[in-house]
């Protein structure tokens, strides 16, 4: 379709103007983060701060152990997002590639986990870690201590796997062609060896897709952490944030600094790795 | 078959359920085990320091009561529909229209597509406090904003307008919009991204043969883009439902419910009944009640929109 410039400056004008809209409270966020306490409770509102005052970000990271929040967020969305990319693919490869009885049924069954929202699991798995056998101070029964609750395998864990990842690189599988797993068949390569140096290394968009889409959703997690920890030493930087709020106050500078630090790096990894994100998209929302 | 080919086969089946063992032992133990003990729950006392007890119907009935004497659990129903009427319709026309625009041959497609998702990689409780910020009574920005707004209302109009500021998030008629509004603006780029792939789906001579015809833009949209991009709607539907269903972050950061339960949830109240009141087996019966609904509701949608599936040759 061919366009006016007219037109086109109207479209551009339109477009801009709900572009500025998506941006304007992170750049609200970033002004007030820099801005000294006098500067915050000012009205009308003034967005360039009179000096920048990064002492807020020192301030915001002293008053909480957010250093421990930021260690524990990393760990709990690296391994996450490494748990999900080797046991979705290699389920997802069982699923394209290798015959069994029931593939299909199993296949189907495991979508189906899909449709389970995770507030009906969450009471059990909940009750489940704490009663953990042999953990935290637990007996053999169960009783005693505070079993996986607030340890990293109690966060981790209910998270190691995910239908839609299983589904996504079945699909990927599926697309591959076949010769150069017959080939390396017919020279006497095992499945696991198919799977490892033929299959995962063809499949680095699909792999980095899913890692992208895993680590931010497990870097933005909330429900879960906050259900899990109760120790300040196992809170994740989403939990972290509610520091700066109390009953009657808030400290607006300090939780907006607080808030750019926890959003910079998924900002930052969507920026780096945006086609992933697009492409995943495209891919979850076409075929189902 | 010979029996080598039997023996390859099995050792093909067995290589199978090694590669599906850590996946399906997670599933088991985190999806089908706590599905099954959610169940049982759902017909218990438990407040988890004491043994459940078996109680029968009495969690759905309670619930069923609730409901009939509008008590706490029918306004997290309310709330929730309430959440989803809002931001669903919106959402979903201010997604196409977006990729509408920007699907049509401008430059800086990248641009505008990157912006717009920006919100969504964003963590929800991030955003809910950014927005609590601009909600706030006395130094937000958005009672600013309604001050600007009415005296420019007052140059225009010649005589003088005010509108008062708000309190939005405090207040229980304005909390719930506020959490609305707050809502479509983080999802409109997700939206925004699946209906601009349905978009490119569509091929170009379509629009080209209608031209021809003489069809003007909006009778092309009404008779090739709307109808092709049924399925793409019908999926951004389904998932709007499950997800606007099941809100919870924002509601709990921003307002928790309040006040005085404006703007309480389905999950929310769950949250609450389970890990507050230790209530979990009361819990447990919501969260089947939720189930159900979003299974019905799904089915429902799908049903609707079903049909239009176009393959193009």
């Amino acid at each position: 379709m061919k366009l006016r410039l007219s037109q086109k400056a109207a479209l551009h004008l339109l477009l801009a103007a709900g572009a500025l809209t998506m941006v304007l409270p992170f750049l609200w966020m970033l002004s007030t983060s820099l801005k000294p306490e006098s500067e915050i409770f000012t009205y009308p509102p003034v967005w360039l701060p009179s000096t920048w005052h990064l002492d807020n970000y020192r301030k915001a990271m002293a008053s909480a152990a957010f250093g421990r929040y930021f260690v524990n967020t990393i760990i709990y969305a690296s391994v996450v997002t490494f748990t999900n990319l080797l046991f979705c693919s290699m389920a997802a490869y069982a699923f394209a590639r290798l015959r069994f009885r029931g593939r299909e049924t199993l296949f189907l069954m495991v979508l189906g986990t899909m449709m389970i929202p995770a507030q009906v699991t969450m009471v059990p798995v909940f009750i489940m870690l704490k009663r953990c056998p042999l953990a935290g101070g637990n007996d053999l029964l169960g009783m005693g201590g505070h079993g996986l609750l607030n340890s990293y395998p109690g966060l981790i864990l209910p998270a190691a796997v995910g239908a839609f990842g299983i589904f996504l690189l079945r699909q990927f599988f599926m697309s591959l062609p076949r010769e150069l797993e017959d080939a390396a068949r017919i020279d006497g390569c095992s499945e696991a060896g198919i799977y490892w140096r033929i299959i995962l290394p063809l499949s680095k968009p699909a792999l980095a897709t899913l890692g992208i889409f895993t680590f931010t959703a497990a870097w933005n997690e909330f429900l879960w952490p906050l259900l899990i920890t109760s120790k300040d030493s196992m809170r994740t930087l989403q939990l972290g944030l509610q520091v700066f709020q109390s009953q009657y106050t808030t400290s607006w500078d300090l939780l907006m600094a607080g808030t750019v630090v926890v959003t910079i790096p998924v900002l930052v990894l969507f920026l780096a790795g945006q086609r992933y994100f697009t492409r995943g998209i495209a891919m979850s929302g076409m075929k189902g | 078959m010979t029996a080598r080919a039997t023996g390859a086969a099995k050792r093909e089946a067995r290589t199978a359920w090694l590669f599906l063992t850590p996946g399906l032992a997670l599933f088991f133990l985190f999806v089908l085990i706590p599905v099954l003990a959610a169940l049982y729950l759902s017909f218990c006392r438990y407040d988890i320091i004491h043994r459940p007890v078996w109680i029968g119907l009495d969690n759905y009935a309670r619930l069923g009561r609730d409901v009939s004497n509008h008590g706490v659990f029918y306004l997290s129903l309310r709330n929730t529909a309430q959440y989803a009427i809002g931001t669903i319709p919106v959402g979903m026309a201010l997604a196409l229209g977006l990729a509408l625009l920007v699907n049509a041959g401008l430059r800086g497609v990248t641009l505008y597509r990157t912006t717009y998702y920006l919100p969504v990689v964003t963590s929800l409780v991030a955003v809910s406090m950014v927005w609590m910020w601009l909600y706030d009574p006395t130094y937000g920005l958005l009672n600013y904003g309604l001050e600007l707004f009415s005296r420019a209302l007052t140059v225009v109009a010649r005589h003088r307008v005010v509108i008062p500021p708000q309190t939005w998030l405090a207040d229980p008629g304005e909390a719930m919009p506020a959490i609305i509004a707050m809502s479509i603006w983080r999802g409109l780029g997700y939206n925004m991204v699946i209906y601009l792939a349905g978009l490119q789906g569509i091929p170009d001579h379509l629009y080209e043969a209608a031209t021809i015809d003489g069809a003007s833009r909006w009778q092309q949209f009404w008779a090739i883009t709307w109808p092709l991009l049924k399925p793409t709607t019908a999926f951004i539907l389904v998932i709007s439902v499950i997800g606007a269903s099941q809100v919870f972050a924002q509601v709990y950061v921003m307002t928790n419910g309040g006040p005085n339960n404006a703007t309480t949830t389905i999950v929310h109240q769950i949250f609450q009944n389970a890990f507050s009141f230790l209530k979990m087996g009361y819990a447990s019966a919501m969260a089947f009640v939720l189930f159900a609904l979003i299974f019905l509701l799904s089915l429902i949608t799908l049903r609707l929109t079903r049909g239009g599936e176009v393959e193009y040759v």
